[in-house]
C-alpha cells in the first residue's frame, strides 16, 4: 500500500485561483483513484503560490486481478461423440485454458461451455503516468495561458514536476517536462532545488526544510507573526480581515511580518481612504486602539524570514508614504472644483456605451427618484424629497475627482466625504447638508447579501433608484445575465433593491418600479436598441421573482416550498411576501393546514384535468343547481369564509386571515368524501367546477397552497 | 546590503546596468523609438518583433506619454512622461523568472535583505487588441516591474509568445536613492566633482509645459485634423497592401510570382512589391494616431459617444497592419530561404547604431 505524491511546480499562481484550484485537483486524483480501483487511505492536498500538490496515503499499488466468466458455445456444438469441436479449441484457446478446465453452465437458452478469465490489474505507476495529465489539464482556471503550445494550457508556466510512489518516481509528462524526485525550495530562503526522499510526510518535511510551509502553517504563522508584531504598541490590535488574510496566506510560501508606521498628520484624511490604500493597494492590515480608532501603524505580510536590518520595513513605509502623499493631494486638488462644478464633466463619463453619459443618469435617476419619493410618502412614510434630488444631483459628480479614479472603490464614499466638506449650499442648514452628503455616501449600498442599506430613507431611496435605473437600460438592452455571466452584476444589484425594500419595509412594487426606470429612457438614443416592453417586463419579472425567492430562502430562512408558494400569489411587494411568508410558514405545521393544502392540490388536478378534457366550467357557482348537502354547505361557506378572509388579508393581518381559511377544511373534507366532481351529468359538472374554482381563486391571493409540500400525500 | 545614499546608482547608472545585463544575455540593444507612444509595448521593436515565428531578444529604454497623467511636475509620482525599460525575450527562456531576479541583484538590490512578490495582474491593450498574463513584482511593497507572457497582439494569436518585462525606471531609482520625489532622483553625478543633475533639473520643465500644452493648450481642431489625416494614409496604405495581395492572386502583372510559389499556396510570397512595402510607415502613423487620441481625451474633447468609437479606430489600424506584417513576414521568409539570419525589410535595426528606418526613403 505505497503513498502517492504528485507535486505540480509551477510560477506563481495568482492568489485568489490557488485554493479553488487545490481542491479540484484533490477531488480529481481521489475520483480517479476510486474509480480505477487504486483508492486507499487519505487524500490530502498541499498547496503554495509556486505548486499544487496531492498526497494519498496508502493507495493499491495495483488493481486487483478481476475473474469473470467467459460463456463459450452451446455444448451441443462443442462436443461430438465426446470430442471437443474446434469451436471448444478455439473458445479454450481464447480463454487462456486448456480444454480440459472448460465447465458447463446452465443458462435460460440451454446449456454452455464456459471458462474462468482472470483480468490482469494494471498497475498503479502506469494508470496514474497514463491518467493524469489529462486531470492536469482540465483544472478550470478563470483565465489561463499558453506558453509551449497554443493547445497546452495552464494558469502560469509548468516548471517541474514531482510523481512519486512511495520512493520510486511515476513516468508522467506533462507539458514537456517529466516527473522526478525534486522539487524547489523557497525562491530566495533555500534558492534551489530539493530532493524528496519519498511521498507522505516526507515530502513535507523536506520542503518544510525549505522554507516552504502548506496553507495552515502558514495561516498560523501569519496570525502569530501579526500578534507579535503589534504588540509593540502599547493597548493595540490589527484589524481582522478575513479575504486579506487569504490574500497574504497565498502570496507567501514561508511568511512574516512587520510592524511599519506612518506619520500621523496623515490620520486627518478619512479613515476609509486610508483604510482602502493599505487593504487593497498595499495588502497590509490595519492597526486600531481598542476602541476601533485606526493608529498611524500597519502589518505588511512578507514572504521571507525576517528584516533583518529594516530595509523591508523601510521600504514598505517609504511605499506607503508616497501613497498617502498622492491621497492627500489629491484629496486636496479636488477640492479646487466642487462635485456641483463637476456635473457638467458628467457628460464625459462614460456609463454604458449604448445608454450614455453619466450626466444622463442623473437626471434620470433624479426623477426616478422623485417619484419613488411620492409614492413612498403616500404610503405614509417620512421621507425628504429635496434632500434625495440634491443628492441624486451630486450622487455620480466623484467619479470625476482624482481620487475616485485612484481608488475607484471609494465611488460614492468620495463623493459623500466631499460633500460633507464643500459646504455646497451654505442657505442650508447643517443637518440638511451632512443629510445629503450621508445619501451620496451610502447609495452605493448594499454591496453584498452581507453588507448594510443605506443609513437613511434618502439614502435607500437613491440606492434603489440608481440600481433599478442600470438594470433597467441593460435590461432593455437585452443583456441579461446569465448563468455564471453577470458582467455588470445586475444580479447583485437586483439583489440590493430587494434588500432595501424589505429592510426598510417600503410600500413599492417592483414591476411598477422596474417599469418606471424605463420609461426614463424614453427618447434617448438607446431606447432605439431596447427590447420589445413585453420581453423587458417578462426578463425583470424572472429577475427579481428569483432574487426575492433568493432573499426569503438564504437571508429569512423560509422552506423552498413556502417560499414558492407565497410567490405563486404575488412576487411585486417585497414587504408583503414576507410578512405572507411568515404566516405562511408558522400556520404550517397546523393539521388543518396540513389537510387543506392536499384539498387545494386536488382542486387544482381536478381543474387541470377538466381544462384537458374541455369539460365546460360554469361562469358562476349556481346555488339552485348544487344537489348534495356537503356542496351546498360549502357553497354556502366560501363566500362568507372569503369576506372575513379578505377584511384580514387587507388589514395584513395574515396569521388571522390563514386562520379563516383553515375553518374552511371541515366543509371542504366532507365535501370531497361525499361529493364526486366530474360526473356524467354536464350541468352538475360545470357547477362544481366553478365552486372549486371560486374557491381557489379566492383562497390564493395570499399564497398558493398547492405549492405546499405535503407528506406522502402530494 | 544597500550601498549608503550618497553612492547607490545614478539613474543613468540603472539604466545602463540594466542594459548591460540583458545584453550579456543576448539582447540587441535597441535605442528608444522616435515617434510618441503611450508605453514601450507601442514601439515597433514589441508590438512587430512578437508577430510571427523568429525568435528576437531586445532591450529598449522608451520614454512613454500618456497626457492625461500630467500633473504640471506638481505631483512627486506621477508623470506625463515616464522611462520604461522594456526587455522582449521571444520565446521566454525557462528560467525567465530566475533571470529577471538576476537583473535585480545587479542593480545592487541584495534580494535577501528584501521582500519580493509576483501578484497576479494581467495586461490588455484595447488600442493594440493585445492581451498577456502575468505579474506585477513587488519589492517591499512597491511595484517595480510589469511582467507579461504575452498571447495575442494585433489580435493575432502569438506563437511562440514572447515574454515581456517592463521595468519603471523612476520608481526603481527612487527605491535606490531612498528619495521621496521623483523630481530628486539623481539623474548624473559627475565623477570629477560629485556634482549631481537631478531628475527635476533635466525634465521638470518638459513635466509642466506638457501638461500645460496637453491640459490647456492642444487645439482641439488641429489635433482631430491631425488624427483624421494620419488615420486616412494609414488606412489607404493598408488597402494598398491589401490589393498586392489581390492582384497576385489573380496572377497578371506579376512576373516575379515563382511557379513553386504559388505551389506553395502563398501567392505573391515572393513578391518584391510586398517584401518593400512600406507597412512600417503605416504603423507609424497608427501610433500618431493613438497620440492624438491621447492628447484630445486629455483635453476633454472625446465624447461620451464619440470615445469608443475612436478607440476602434485605432484598434482596426493596428490589428490591420499586424495582419499585413505577418503576411509580410512569411514573404520575406519564403524569398530570403537561403538565409535564416535575413531580418524583415526596413524593420531592422543593426544593434546599437540608428540607420535610416523608414523603407519609403
Amino acid at each position: 500500500m505505497p503513498d502517492f505524491l504528485l507535486e505540480i511546480g509551477c510560477e506563481e499562481i495568482p492568489a485568489r485561483m490557488i485554493d479553488v484550484a487545490s481542491q479540484e485537483l484533490r477531488e480529481r486524483v481521489a475520483a480517479l483513484l476510486s474509480r480505477e480501483r487504486l483508492a486507499g487511505g487519505e487524500v490530502s492536498s498541499f498547496d503554495t503560490p509556486r505548486r499544487l500538490a496531492v498526497l494519498a496515503s496508502g493507495i493499491h499499488a495495483a488493481q486487483a486481478d478481476v475473474t469473470e466468466q467467459a460463456i463459450g458455445p452451446s455444448v451441443n456444438v462443442a462436443y461430438k461423440d465426446g470430442q471437443p469441436t474446434p469451436a471448444a479449441v478455439a473458445f479454450a484457446r481464447k480463454a487462456g485454458v486448456d480444454v480440459a478446465q472448460l465447465e458447463k453452465v446452465t443458462t435460460p437458452k440451454g446449456e454452455y461451455l464456459a471458462a474462468k478469465v482472470t483480468k490482469k490489474g494494471r498497475s498503479a505507476a502506469e494508470i496514474l503516468a497514463e491518467s493524469l495529465p489529462k486531470e492536469i489539464a482540465t483544472i478550470y482556471w478563470p483565465k489561463n495561458m499558453y506558453w509551449r503550445k497554443p493547445n497546452e494550457r495552464f494558469v502560469r508556466p509548468v516548471r517541474w514536476l514531482v510523481a512519486m510512489l512511495d520512493g520510486e518516481t511515476i513516468p508522467l509528462e506533462v507539458a514537456g517536462i517529466r516527473a522526478g524526485k525534486t522539487s524547489r525550495g523557497h525562491r530566495i530562503l533555500c534558492g534551489g532545488e530539493v530532493a524528496v526522499p519519498r511521498a507522505g510526510t516526507a515530502y513535507v518535511d523536506s520542503l518544510r526544510a525549505a522554507k516552504v510551509l502548506g496553507r495552515g502553517e502558514r495561516e498560523h504563522q501569519i496570525r502569530k507573526a501579526l500578534d507579535a508584531a503589534t504588540r509593540s504598541v502599547s493597548g493595540a490590535r490589527w484589524r481582522e480581515d478575513k479575504a486579506l488574510l487569504d490574500t497574504v496566506v497565498n502570496l507567501t510560501e514561508f511568511p512574516s511580518a512587520i510592524l511599519g508606521s506612518f506619520d500621523p498628520q496623515f490620520l486627518a484624511l478619512p479613515e476609509e481612504v486610508l483604510v482602502t490604500v493599505m487593504r487593497d493597494h498595499q495588502k497590509y492590515f490595519a492597526v486600531e486602539d481598542a476602541t476601533g480608532k485606526l493608529l498611524p501603524h500597519f502589518l505588511a505580510v512578507l514572504n521571507t524570514d525576517s528584516d533583518p536590518q529594516g530595509l523591508i520595513r523601510h521600504g514598505n513605509e517609504r511605499v506607503l508614504r508616497a501613497r498617502f502623499n498622492d491621497a492627500r493631494f489629491f484629496w486636496e486638488t479636488d477640492q479646487k472644483r466642487s462635485l456641483l462644478e463637476r456635473l457638467d464633466s458628467l457628460r464625459h463619463v462614460t456609463f454604458q456605451k449604448d445608454l450614455g453619459s453619466y450626466y444622463e443618469k442623473t437626471l434620470r435617476v433624479q426623477r426616478l427618484c422623485s417619484w419613488l419619493s411620492e409614492i413612498i410618502k403616500q404610503g405614509g412614510m417620512a421621507v425628504r424629497p429635496g434632500v434625495i434630488h440634491k443628492a441624486a444631483c451630486l450622487a455620480k459628480t466623484d467619479l470625476t475627482t482624482e481620487l475616485v479614479k485612484e481608488f475607484t472603490e471609494l465611488q460614492g464614499i468620495v463623493g459623500g466625504l466631499y460633500a460633507r466638506v464643500q459646504q455646497l449650499d451654505p442657505s442650508l442648514p447643517e443637518a440638511t447638508r451632512f443629510a445629503i452628503a450621508d445619501t451620496i455616501y451610502d447609495h452605493y449600498k448594499p454591496e453584498s447579501t452581507e453588507d448594510a442599506v443605506p443609513r437613511s430613507m434618502e439614502g435607500a431611496v437613491l440606492s434603489i433608484g440608481d440600481k433599478a435605473d442600470t438594470i433597467a437600460g441593460m435590461f432593455a438592452l437585452g443583456m441579461v445575465p446569465s448563468g455564471s455571466k453577470d458582467p455588470f452584476a445586475l444580479r447583485r444589484q437586483a439583489n440590493g433593491i430587494v434588500k432595501i425594500v424589505a429592510e426598510k419595509k417600503l410600500p413599492l412594487r417592483l414591476g411598477d418600479v422596474m417599469r418606471d426606470a424605463r420609461s426614463g429612457y424614453k427618447g434617448s438614443e438607446a431606447e432605439k436598441k431596447f427590447v420589445a416592453e413585453e420581453k423587458y417586463e417578462e426578463s425583470i419579472r424572472t429577475l427579481f421573482c428569483e432574487r426575492l425567492e433568493f432573499y426569503l430562502k438564504e437571508t429569512h430562512g423560509y422552506a423552498y416550498d413556502v417560499v414558492n408558494a407565497v410567490l405563486a400569489a404575488d412576487a411585486e411587494d417585497v414587504v408583503d411576501a414576507l410578512a405572507r411568508a411568515e404566516a405562511v410558514a408558522k400556520a404550517r405545521p397546523s393539521a388543518d393546514f396540513e389537510s387543506i393544502s392536499v384539498a387545494f392540490k386536488r382542486m387544482k388536478n381536478i381543474l387541470k384535468q377538466a381544462a384537458e378534457s374541455g369539460k365546460r366550467i360554469a361562469e358562476t357557482v349556481d346555488s339552485g343547481a348544487l344537489t348534495e348537502e356537503s356542496e351546498k354547505v360549502l357553497a354556502e361557506q366560501v363566500p362568507r369564509t372569503a369576506v372575513a378572509v379578505e377584511k384580514q388579508r387587507s388589514a395584513k393581518n395574515y396569521d388571522a386571515a390563514l386562520l379563516e381559511i383553515a375553518k374552511l377544511r371541515p366543509a371542504i373534507d366532507k365535501f370531497f368524501d361525499k361529493v364526486m366532481v366530474m360526473v356524467e351529468d354536464e350541468q352538475v359538472r360545470a357547477n362544481r367546477l366553478a365552486l372549486l374554482r371560486t374557491l381557489l381563486k379566492e383562497f390564493s391571493t395570499i399564497a398558493d397552497f398547492s405549492e405546499i409540500v405535503t407528506e406522502g400525500k402530494a | 546590503m544597500n550601498p549608503p545614499k550618497s553612492n547607490s546608482l545614478t539613474f543613468q547608472d540603472l539604466i545602463l546596468r540594466l542594459q548591460t545585463f540583458w545584453a550579456e544575455r543576448g539582447c540587441v540593444l535597441q535605442q528608444p523609438y522616435d515617434v510618441e507612444v503611450g508605453a514601450g509595448t507601442m514601439a515597433p521593436e514589441t508590438f512587430l518583433r512578437v508577430l510571427g515565428p523568429k525568435p528576437y531578444k531586445v532591450a529598449y529604454v522608451q520614454p512613454s506619454r500618456r497626457p492625461a497623467d500630467g500633473r504640471y511636475g506638481e505631483n512627486p509620482n506621477r508623470l506625463f512622461k515616464h522611462m520604461q525599460l522594456q526587455v522582449i525575450l521571444k520565446p521566454p527562456p525557462e528560467n525567465v523568472q530566475e533571470l529577471y531576479l538576476e537583473s535585480l541583484t545587479a542593480i545592487g538590490i541584495d534580494l535577501r535583505q528584501h521582500d519580493i512578490k509576483f501578484e497576479e495582474d494581467n495586461w490588455e491593450a484595447p488600442t493594440l487588441s493585445a492581451w498577456g498574463v502575468g505579474w506585477q513584482v513587488m519589492l517591499d511593497g512597491l511595484e517595480i516591474t510589469q511582467f507579461t507572457y504575452f498571447q495575442q497582439c494585433g489580435g493575432v494569436d502569438l506563437f511562440p509568445i514572447s515574454v515581456e518585462l517592463t521595468y519603471g525606471l523612476e520608481r526603481i531609482a527612487a527605491f535606490l536613492q531612498d528619495v521621496d520625489s521623483i523630481y530628486d532622483i539623481v539623474w548624473a553625478r559627475d565623477p570629477e566633482t560629485g556634482n549631481v543633475v537631478k531628475y527635476g533639473d533635466v525634465r521638470l520643465a518638459d513635466e509642466l509645459q506638457f501638461s500645460v500644452y496637453n491640459f490647456e493648450a492642444a487645439d482641439v481642431e488641429k489635433a482631430w485634423k491631425h488624427f483624421e489625416l494620419c488615420e486616412a494614409e494609414c488606412k489607404t496604405l493598408l488597402e494598398k497592401y491589401a490589393a498586392l495581395g489581390k492582384d497576385d492572386g489573380s496572377g497578371d502583372g506579376n512576373p516575379h510570382l515563382s511557379q513553386s510559389a504559388r505551389k506553395m499556396g502563398h501567392p505573391g510570397n515572393a513578391s518584391p512589391e510586398k517584401a518593400r512595402f512600406p507597412l512600417l510607415g503605416a504603423y507609424d502613423l497608427c501610433l500618431k494616431c493613438s497620440h492624438m487620441f491621447n492628447i484630445l481625451d486629455a483635453r476633454g474633447a472625446i465624447s461620451v459617444t464619440e470615445r469608443v468609437g475612436v478607440i476602434a479606430r485605432v484598434r482596426a489600424l493596428a490589428v490591420g497592419i499586424a495582419k499585413a506584417w505577418v503576411d509580410q513576414q512569411k514573404s520575406e521568409a519564403s524569398s530570403t530561404e537561403k538565409s535564416d539570419e535575413a531580418e524583415p525589410v526596413g524593420e531592422k535595426k543593426s544593434k546599437g547604431r540608428k540607420e535610416t528606418l523608414s523603407p519609403v526613403g
